[in-house]
């Protein structure tokens, strides 16, 4: 049944693709969203099975046949408590912004091409999630990778669409160039690239160096796929895509595919403590710095887009603590409510005729209401305001990364605050402060499929934390953190803290209220007046130079890798190829004709010179012989 | 003798006997000769396919062989026969000829053009199968012939350079590789007291070779077939006759160029080289490992720096050509049977690529990059398809590129982690490239007029690629039909490196 869920978009895929052109609209559209319908509802129907049945009865195998037999990799899937309840945020968050495509994208002469797309996309996902493989696990990694390169460049017209979905590609293609080398170093170290397998070898009768090469190889595609420091660069401009792309691919599901697979092998990347640490480190670093690369954007998609990948640092700082529960929670209450943002910031594109900039719009919340209603549901759980979703996983995070290390914890809630800041602003300007907009533009609101989506992720943001309630107020509420209890036989272990309820507490007391004031304050001063960066702006030139600039990275790579490869290769044509090389062969040609030329020159056909040559040859013969 | 043992000789056969067809029928059937040609090299394809009845993959041996006594005075006989290494090489030709003449059929002298290609296919096949020194080297010179005309009459303004260029590259290595052969069979005379060209008898033979020395027998007979066959791979820094080859080929000269008679130099390594010289190979593994890496990336640095589609093809095959001889210089199982599976990828791959420069340049008469743009709407067949090739192309997991690929690199990783480090790069400068090419050829906007008219693929042009589709994501979802019946014949080829002597098998064993 479970290769059903996977089949079932890949039809949709292949029908809309091959046929799609020749369907009217509702038809194309029903078969995408039907088909992502029916894997959800299997995939519910499989989640409530496991809930019923004993925790060691919670997976289901399926292999279907072989795939490269001499390295023993197969179609092998596999559902475990993980990897349904991946499967439930990819059909179910996949289905609402499906949902919401209808009316997002009908107007668009190809929707055939983009529900086939996002279909295909929603099958390799699906795939990545079920793999029991790693080589397997790949199909689906590079598939949801090509998917987004055709979905960023969707509107590919404009070049610079296109360009966005290169970029994309390559990005991750260097990612993927680690990721391979460590399936390489796998398979030549335990002889199988099947995760189950693997999970049973008892990884201490390994070389401790061999494990941490392998976890970072497989750490650096992650990198690429999950947009983590120093391979980040492509998603910001990956919303070239369609809004709704931007929110399934590049927010709920597709980034996050890189704290999946940490989950997924986590019994080597627990074998591997350095790798750990890195993995943490470079999770934290990236929640830092692209939180303050969001701070002065003006794109309403790239604040988001920053904003994603600051969250994605946070999964990374989860699991690379040993929390994979954790990183998994945040995996989900962030694809609801990220999701959501990105709709709601869809719908806002939408109202607006496809106005992006926040400078220019404002006082948008009695124009939208509904919109401005479940943005600011988004907004706060993403600042972690408690109940809302985000709160408790953010929190979880955080206290487990102080258990690690309390400079995590440091960094982390600096993080959090930062995104406050620029969430707040965000919100702020775009729903309150003066309206900026033209009195006459007809504003309109989201149309019910929009809606429909819309009110349902609001509500996920908001009660999507109670999957995860924390231990700590266990004694006071009987609720238990369903998560760690569902998670724990994938896992092998609990979610595990050595500090007292009273500093978690305190702790979680010290974050909430920072970030409440912060919150006030940021939102009285942008509503009291637009311009108020502006000043800080005057004030603080250089920095807010460097980070509107977002630090230059992208010239740096262009100037320092891009650059050199396309000056080498033309050397390489124009010099190397054609002149010495080929200049060599040609020469040799050249130098045959020209000593035949010469050669030539003796048959001048004159009889006397051909007869003082022959008597000069004779004369010549006979000294030789008598001397 | 039964008809499974006539079977390769009738599959050299046929294509001749169409030749001859093609070449004595009436003017009047002028109009048909594309027909008759294209319905010689079906049944030529359908009749290649039961050898996959015939074939026993349960065995290294060589199979379906026949041998009639042809010079005996030297010992040379027509001898053929094929193994798990020959097997899906010969179905290779035989699936892409018939393409090739649907597709590229020309209007000016078609009849000479039909009967080279048909005659190509019989030196093609004739190449893959001879299992006899003399043979095969006529066979390979024989290839020449056609592919001189094809060049030097359809091709392109300076095909008569290109043309000159690939017979002289060519002709330059098969002469020395003739010299190593004659060395050969006066050797085997030597001792065994009687001459003989048979490669199975040659296997047996005691090539003086001293460890550590360059100027031995041994090493100077692998270095004249190693020209040869270097050459016709082509290998960094005999490979500037390629790209010269490919731009001034018509299109049909370009699929079979790129499809199949590269895949002859690295089948010689496999067939001749590897078995016959095994302490040279050694000896010679380091520098050709080297040249083969340089290949690779050098290949692909090229094809990013071209303006020209079908140039940019050209190098990539450099590039690919370079992988498939490190896989094969690998001498693991994974290495050497990824290296034979790449050739069928790259083969369907990048043939069907030439194809498709073949079908834009007919309808714009321009193969350079800048001149298109925006293709995806005008021509949203053609782009589909055009997406497709470039994922086998790129080593897309779930294509046949990517299984290739795959196993060469954990092949070459098994034992020179960082060799496979470095080819790997290729996987990122692969899609590079190509990605680069299809954004300039069919994203954008649309810049010029002339692409705003262009008609999209026919259904000719259609059935003609569906196949490949359909083979390159068959062989990579469920390529165990085409691995395990090589598998036999790579094992025994590793592990009897060093003292390979195959031989004849006979049914009911």
């Amino acid at each position: 049944m479970i290769g059903f869920i996977i089949l079932l978009p890949l039809l949709g895929f292949l029908i809309n693709g091959l046929l799609g052109h020749r369907l009217p609209k509702p038809a194309v559209s029903s078969i995408a969203c039907g088909s992502v319908l029916l894997s959800f509802v299997i995939s519910f129907y499989i989640f409530l099975q496991f809930l019923e049945a004993p925790e060691s009865w919670r997976f289901i195998n399926l292999t279907l046949f072989e795939w490269i037999p001499q390295i023993g990799v197969s179609f092998d899937l596999k559902m475990d408590a993980l990897s349904v309840l991946l499967s439930l945020v990819v059909t179910g968050v996949g289905l609402l912004i499906h949902l919401y495509s209808v009316n997002y994208m009908y107007e668009d002469e190809s929707l055939w091409r983009y529900f086939a797309y996002l279909n295909l996309f929603t099958a390799s996902m699906l795939l990545l999630i079920l793999a029991n493989n790693l080589l397997l696990l790949f199909i689906g990694w590079e598939g949801v990778g090509l998917c987004s390169y055709l979905l960023i460049g969707f509107w590919y017209q404009d070049i610079a669409n296109a360009q966005a979905g290169k970029k994309a590609f390559l990005v991750n293609r260097i990612g993927d160039f680690a990721f391979l080398l460590g399936l390489f170093l796998c398979f030549t170290t335990f002889g199988t690239l099947n995760i189950e397998s693997l999970s049973q070898i008892h990884l201490s009768a390994y070389a401790p160096h061999i494990l941490t090469v392998i976890t970072l190889l497989l750490f650096i595609g992650a990198c690429g796929k999950s947009a983590q420091i120093p391979l980040y660069v492509w998603l910001p401009d990956a919303m070239a895509g369609p809004t709704p792309v931007s929110a399934l691919i590049h927010a709920a599901t597709m980034v996050t595919a890189g704290v999946y697979m940490i989950a997924r092998l986590h019994f080597l990347y627990m074998a591997a403590p350095i790798s750990m640490t890195v993995v943490a480190t470079v999770g934290v670093l990236t929640a830092l710095f692209s939180a303050s690369i969001a701070f002065f954007q003006n794109d309403i998609k790239k604040v988001l887009a920053y904003s994603t990948i600051s969250q994605l640092g946070y999964m990374f700082l989860a699991v690379g603590c040993g929390a994979f529960t954790s990183g998994i929670f945040h995996l989900m209450t962030h694809a609801f409510f990220k999701a959501l943002l990105f709709l709601g910031a869809g719908s806002v594109i939408h109202a607006l005729h496809h106005e992006q900039d926040i400078q220019k719009m404002g006082g948008l919340h009695k124009k939208l209401p509904l919109t401005h209603i479940v943005f600011l549901f988004a907004t706060l759980a993403i600042i972690g305001m408690p109940p809302f979703s985000g709160f408790f996983s953010k929190d979880e995070i955080l206290w487990m990364a102080f258990n690690k290390n309390p400079i995590y914890w440091v960094l982390g809630v600096l993080g959090a605050l930062m995104t406050t800041f620029y969430m707040v602003r965000l919100f702020t300007l775009t729903f309150y402060s003066d309206s900026k907009l033209e009195k006459d533009k007809h504003v309109h609101e989201a149309p019910p499929l929009m809606a429909l989506a819309l009110i349902v992720l609001a509500l996920l943001s908001l009660i999507g934390g109670l999957i995860g309630f924390p231990h700590v107020f266990h004694s006071a509420i009987h609720l238990e953190h369903f998560l760690d209890g569902f998670l724990t036989p994938v896992f092998s272990s609990r979610l595990e803290s050595h500090g007292s309820q009273m500093t978690e507490l305190s702790l979680m007391g010290i974050t909430t209220f920072t970030s409440i004031v912060l919150a006030i304050y940021t939102f009285i001063q942008f509503h009291k007046n637009r311009d108020w960066l502006i000043h800080l702006k005057l004030k603080y030139a250089t920095p807010h130079k460097l980070l509107l600039n977002k630090y230059y990275i992208d010239e740096l790579y262009d100037r320092y890798l891009v650059q050199p490869v396309r000056k080498m290769a033309t050397f390489f044509w124009t010099i190397i190829d054609t002149k010495i090389i080929d200049g060599a062969f040609n020469g040799l040609a050249t130098l045959s004709t020209y000593f035949g030329f010469q050669t030539v020159k003796t048959q001048t056909g004159n009889l006397q010179t051909y007869a003082f040559v022959f008597v000069a040859g004779v004369v010549a013969i006979l000294l030789f012989i008598w001397f | 003798m039964n008809f499974e043992n006539t079977l390769l000789t009738l599959l050299i056969l046929i294509p001749f006997i169409g030749t001859l067809k093609i070449l004595f029928m009436p003017k009047t059937y002028e109009k048909y000769l594309m027909w008759i040609a294209f319905g010689f090299s079906v049944f030529e394809f359908l009749l290649s396919l039961t050898l996959l009845c015939y074939f026993d993959s349960t065995s290294h041996l060589l199979q379906l062989v026949q041998k009639v006594s042809w010079i005996s005075t030297f010992g040379i006989s027509y001898f053929v026969g094929i193994d798990g290494i020959s097997l899906w090489l010969v179905l290779l030709t035989t699936f892409l000829t018939p393409l090739v003449i649907v597709a590229t059929t020309p209007q000016k002298h078609t009849r000479m053009y039909l009967a080279s290609f048909l005659f190509l296919e019989t030196a093609m096949i004739g190449t893959f199968v001879a299992l006899d020194l003399f043979l095969f080297y006529v066979f390979w010179e024989m290839m020449l012939v056609p592919m001189y005309f094809i060049i030097g009459i359809w091709g392109g303004t300076r095909r008569i350079y290109a043309t000159l260029k690939f017979v002289l590259f060519t002709l330059a290595g098969g002469v020395l590789m003739l010299l190593g052969i004659i060395f050969l069979v006066y050797l085997y005379h030597d001792q065994f007291g009687v001459f003989s060209a048979s490669l199975l008898d040659m296997y047996s033979l005691q090539i003086p070779s001293e460890y550590g020395q360059l100027l031995t027998p041994q090493n100077l007979l692998f270095l004249a077939f190693t020209l040869a066959f270097i050459i016709k791979v082509p290998m960094f820094p005999f490979h500037t006759w390629l790209p010269d080859a490919h731009v001034e080929a018509p299109t049909g000269g370009s699929v079979i160029l790129a499809g199949v008679l590269l895949k002859m130099g690295t089948y010689g390594y496999l067939r001749f080289a590897l078995p016959l010289f095994p302490q040279a190979a050694t000896y010679f593994t380091p520098i050709l490992f080297t040249l083969a890496l340089i290949g690779i990336i050098y290949g692909a640095l090229l094809a990013l720096a071209q303006l020209d589609l079908k140039k940019l093809v050209a190098y990539s095959s450099i590039s690919h050509m370079g992988l498939i001889m490190l896989g094969i210089f690998a001498l693991t199982p994974n290495g050497v049977s990824g290296g034979i599976f790449q050739m069928l990828s790259h083969g369907l791959a990048t043939g069907a690529l030439f194809l498709m420069v073949g079908m834009i340049y007919e309808r714009r008469h321009t193969r350079e990059l800048d001149q298109f743009g925006g293709l995806a709407q005008t021509m949203p067949i053609f782009s589909s398809f055009l997406v497709l090739f470039t994922l086998s192309s790129i080593a897309f997991p779930s294509t046949n590129g990517f299984v290739g690929e795959f196993l060469i690199l954990l092949g070459v990783f098994q034992n020179n982690p960082w060799i496979s480090a470095l080819a790997a790069t290729s996987v990122v400068l692969g899609a590079y490239y190509m990605l680069s090419m299809i954004q300039k050829v069919i994203f954008g906007s649309i810049r010029y007029a002339e692409n705003k008219s262009l008609k999209d693929l026919s259904i000719k042009e259609i059935s003609v690629l569906v196949p490949i589709v359909i083979l390159i994501f068959w062989m990579g979802l469920y390529p165990k039909p085409f691995l395990s019946r090589m598998e036999k014949s790579v094992d025994y080829l590793i592990t009897h490196a060093q003292n390979y002597d195959l031989g004849v098998y006979e049914k009911n064993k």
